[in-house]
């Protein structure tokens, strides 16, 4: 059967982990290549970069890091951030990212994922969707790292989005992210039933307890965490017995 | 002359962590063997492997593999005529079929018989497309998957699958509400529905023995 995917993501800044694992067996802790192949070896689903490299002038060094990952690591690998017109998911692709993330560009012209997806297909088109509770059962879209609130409706857009070719939705709630309290259980539940495609859970894990009811109550198909691991606080390997050891299916 | 794997780029998909994979498996077994990604026809002539990628649709992809001049009679004259061995991935794998059922009705190259249609998992609630790591489950030995063995897991990403009507083809399946074909073969020919190439060691295992494959 189909197991229940761990997926660690790389804040990437400037061809840089931002917030990674202090490791302290590594030669160059700061680069994304050497905290990628810790990752693949600890046995984790996939891998997840977040471009936050602000500067359009420093694009570029988010190719190489895609590049000198796909080198070294096999296994599946999902890059997001600043993605905004067909030519950055080809040059994404082409450089050894498997799939791409969509997150601004699709709430500023939907159309957008319609066309990427028709031109890459629907398996490597990830949108990314930050939502926040607006009122009990009600879940609202927002954007700019969750500071600008957009009045669509979560549910709705989840919907249009795999409708326009999502193959994957990847879903933050963003009254949690960072908070360690745990997904936001409803919200993650409300898309995932709603929606036909595999829906990654993230934001707000702090305890290994919080990645099983991301699957269990919010019906996840797949946890992405970037705090517990960076931190050193839990190993990718240690969250996979747990999981299992609460009677979800793993790849161990 | 030194044996060559031939990758044919007809531009579905990424191919570079392909060649990465072929490339570190060629390594790794200490072969004298080239990996080469290509558009060119003519060097599959040249090749002693041919491996047959693919992702999307299906008739996006035959399309493209159609646009490339001479591609088509180059592969079909190495697999079919001169036997050399092929490994068709994913919907590479799924052209290998008779038809696909994916946007219309699409001839494949019919050299495993049997039609790619919808997965229909019998639980509803499974998601489409089919997303992740299953496990293996062995239907007939095969050289390519020597060591590769029931419950060894593998990475899926498909909402299509090939169902072939000749028992004997079929290798291996997974369970997604039953049971969705993971690998065929038949003469010099495999498939894999999953990616060998972000499949980690059950991938190598494969990939490597499809480098010293001579059917």
């Amino acid at each position: 059967m189909l197991k229940t995917r761990i997926i660690p993501c790389l804040d990437v800044k400037d061809g840089r982990v931002v917030k990674g694992v202090n490791f302290v067996d590594l030669v160059d802790a700061g680069d994304p290549v050497e905290q990628a192949k810790i990752y693949d070896r600890e046995g984790a689903d996939e891998l997840c970069f977040l471009d936050i490299t602000a500067s359009s002038d420093n694009r570029e060094t988010i190719y190489n890091v895609v590049g000198r990952t796909a080198e070294q690591c096999f296994m599946p690998l999902t890059v997001g951030g600043g993605v905004r017109v067909n030519e950055d998911i080809r040059k994404l692709l082409l450089a050894g990212a498997d799939k791409v993330s969509i997150n601004t560009a699709a709430v500023k012209r939907p159309e957008f994922v319609q066309e990427a997806a028709n031109k890459f297909g629907t398996q490597c088109i990830v949108v990314a969707i930050d939502a926040k509770q607006v009122a009990p059962g009600k879940f609202e879209i927002f954007t700019h790292g969750g500071r600008e609130p957009t009045g669509i409706d979560a549910v709705a857009w989840a919907e249009r989005m795999v409708a326009y070719g999502a193959g994957e939705i990847l879903l933050t709630s963003m009254d949690r992210d960072g908070t360690r309290k745990g997904f936001n259980l409803p919200l993650t539940r409300a898309i995932a039933d709603a929606v036909t495609v595999p829906v990654i859970a993230s934001g707000g894990v702090g305890t290994l307890d919080h990645l099983v009811e991301g699957v269990r109550e919010g019906h996840a198909a797949a946890v992405l965490a970037a705090s517990i691991f960076h931190f050193g606080d839990y190993s990718i390997g240690e969250a996979k017995a747990h999981m299992a050891a609460a009677g979800i299916a793993m790849r161990l | 002359m030194t044996d060559c794997v031939a990758i044919i780029d007809y531009g579905s998909g990424n191919l570079r962590s392909a060649a990465k994979a072929f490339e570190r498996a060629v390594a790794e077994s200490g072969r004298a063997m080239a990996v080469k990604v290509t558009a060119d026809a003519a060097d599959l002539a040249a090749a002693s492997h041919i491996v047959l990628p693919g992702v999307g649709a299906f008739a996006d992809c035959k399309a493209g593999l159609h646009a490339v001049p001479g591609m088509v009679d180059a592969l079909t004259q190495a697999v079919r005529r001169q036997a050399k061995p092929l490994l068709g991935i994913c919907v590479g794998m799924q052209l290998m079929a008779s038809r696909g059922l994916e946007h219309g009705v699409h001839d494949g190259f019919d050299w495993i018989a049997g039609d790619v249609a919808p997965l229909t998992p019998d639980d509803p609630a499974l998601k489409i497309p089919h997303m992740g790591w299953n496990d293996l489950v062995e239907s007939r030995g095969h050289p390519v998957l020597d060591g590769v063995r029931t419950g060894d897991h593998a990475y899926f990403v498909h909402s299509y699958a090939l169902k072939p009507a000749v028992e004997t083809e079929l290798l291996m399946t997974c369970d997604y509400g039953g049971p969705v074909t993971a690998v065929v073969g038949r003469d010099n020919m495999i498939g894999t529905q999953f990616h060998p190439e972000k499949s980690q060691e059950t991938g190598f295992k494969l990939i490597t023995n499809f480098l010293g494959w001579r059917p």
